[in-house]
């Protein structure tokens, strides 16, 4: 077993600790402080596949922003410090069969897609300037459109929030 | 490279990194709040500052130190105990993850990232959530306050700060804090070598905006709005005493001494002189002892960056939080994303 094996279930073992107490948890800041724990686990697993960048992406977006927005708006409205009551509800029970249901199928993509394929040892680690080329270059029109997309969501926002 | 390094075993440059890391935070961190902090500021207040212990009140840092950590770590009885611990901690830490990628030699590196500022950028955000959850945590409404106003201005303040790197990303053609100082100290600007091409001139508006954004970000003022003395007693910090308050402290002023290290790498050279003084042509070619004199040629430029941080500090009043925010989001935005199209224009016709 190599390092980076190691490393990988250490990581993925604090990971599934930290998901279950996200929704375990009954205090609404706790829980998105071990969704943090959850996501930076994400960008370690990255680093551990030589992903520099999209490590460093998942932190930026995710730690960064995302959480950093979660907290400021509960905080604005309803985070109590303690424990609260009314965190969990009927739609809990329904959680579990969904979360299966997404295990499975992301389980039967992978399987079906790599089966029992080994990649190649001497992959060569992909830069992060390959990685531009490949964004503004073949796929550019993918990246335009999701760019779009980005920018009917800041229009909602803006129609969502405006009084007049 | 030739290297002294090179003779150092792999465990023996790791821990002279890890050292060498700590040394990177602490000492600016003291010098920032010596030289500037009691000295500076109390002579443009007409007064002499602390001039009891040791020669010119040069020991007072200790002092302070000492008594900071002798005072009781008081948990308000209501507040959330664990999460108000850990608050302090994940600034600090966001501290030293932002100082790893800060080249100070040709070799005196922590670790050479190929997307090195990115890096920066992305750990820089992480104390933002140190600072939100220890207002929180205090369960005070000043400190929730202040903890949403920091929040609030960070965000604003990092999107400026971002824009103006990328007109340096463009203009070096790396994202790599090394190469970045390597491409100002072997250019030339029209044709004269002799003083290089440090960004400073050429992205000028890029530098002004990454400066004012990290006087925001470090929360300086005149954007003190999050520990605002007079109105939200101190902000998130409010409830805070010994030697978590100092950790704040510290985290603070060695923040403040790492992004002037990171702005003097993107605009001043970094660690480097122009390279055709000494008729060096590449990194590889560059004397060792440059891996000595780098770190205090870094040290000077980071104490003349933060000087500027300072005076500005100490003289101007604060801004309220509308005229904060409209600053960020109508005046320097605009001017980044303007300062990033001129800049990729010029790059391309040049």
């Amino acid at each position: 077993m190599i390092a980076q094996n190691i490393g990988f279930w250490i990581i993925a073992l604090m990971m599934i600790g930290a998901a279950l107490r996200v929704v375990t948890t009954n205090n609404v800041v706790h829980a998105a402080l071990w969704l943090v724990v959850v996501l930076s686990g994400a960008a370690g697993q990255y680093i551990l596949l030589a992903a520099e960048f999209v490590a460093i992406t998942q932190v930026l977006v995710y730690i960064g922003a995302v959480m950093v927005l979660f907290l400021f708006g509960t905080m604005l409205t309803r985070a109590r410090i303690g424990a609260e009551s009314d965190l969990n509800n009927s739609y809990k029970k329904l959680g579990i069969p969904v979360g299966l249901i997404m295990l499975v199928a992301m389980g039967l993509a992978l399987t079906d897609s790599f089966g029992d394929e080994r990649l190649p040892e001497s992959a060569t680690v992909v830069s992060t300037q390959e990685i531009s080329d490949q964004i503004f270059g073949p796929y550019l029109l993918p990246f335009w459109a999701l760019s779009f997309v980005l920018l009917a969501a800041v229009v909602g926002a803006i129609v969502l929030a405006r009084k007049d | 490279m030739t290297v002294v390094l090179a003779e150092i075993p792999y465990w023996g440059q790791s821990l002279l990194r890890v050292l060498g890391g700590l040394v990177a935070v602490l000492l600016p961190a003291g010098t920032i709040v010596y030289v500037f902090l009691f000295k500076m500021m109390s002579f443009m207040q007409s007064r002499l500052g602390p001039m009891e212990a040791g020669p010119y009140g040069s020991m007072q840092l200790f002092a302070e130190v000492g008594k900071w950590l002798q005072k009781e770590d008081i948990v308000p009885e209501r507040a959330d105990a664990r999460i108000f611990k850990m608050a302090p901690i994940i600034v600090l830490v966001s501290t030293f993850l932002l100082v790893a990628v800060v080249p100070f030699g040709p070799d005196a590196w922590f670790t050479d990232f190929e997307t090195g500022i990115f890096y920066a950028l992305a750990v820089s955000s992480i104390s933002v959530l140190g600072i939100l959850i220890a207002g929180w945590s205090s369960a005070n409404k000043y400190s929730l306050l202040g903890g949403l106003r920091a929040a609030g201005q960070l965000i604003a303040y990092e999107l400026p700060m971002v824009l103006a790197v990328i007109g340096v990303v463009i203009q070096a053609g790396t994202m790599n804090l090394q190469k970045i100082v390597v491409a100002q100290n072997s250019g030339s600007m029209f044709g004269i070598d002799a003083v290089g091409h440090p960004y400073v001139i050429s992205q000028f508006i890029g530098f002004i905006i990454f400066m004012i954004a990290i006087q925001a970000e470090l929360t300086q003022a005149p954007f003190d709005m999050p520990i605002a003395e007079s109105e939200l007693v101190s902000g998130y910090m409010t409830e805070y005493s010994g030697f978590r308050f100092l950790i704040f402290f510290i985290g603070e002023f060695a923040t403040a001494g790492v992004f002037a290290m990171i702005a003097s790498v993107l605009f001043l050279g970094g660690w480097g002189v122009p390279f055709a003084w000494f008729g060096w042509t590449s990194i590889d070619s560059i004397d060792n002892w440059m891996n000595f004199a780098g770190p205090l040629i870094m040290f000077t430029k980071m104490m003349l960056l933060v000087f500027i941080i300072m005076w500005i500090r100490f003289s101007y009043p604060r801004l309220r939080e509308d005229q904060l925010q409209r600053f960020a989001w109508k005046g320097l935005i605009p001017v980044a994303l303007g300062n990033i199209a001129v800049t990729s224009i010029l790059k391309v016709v040049f």
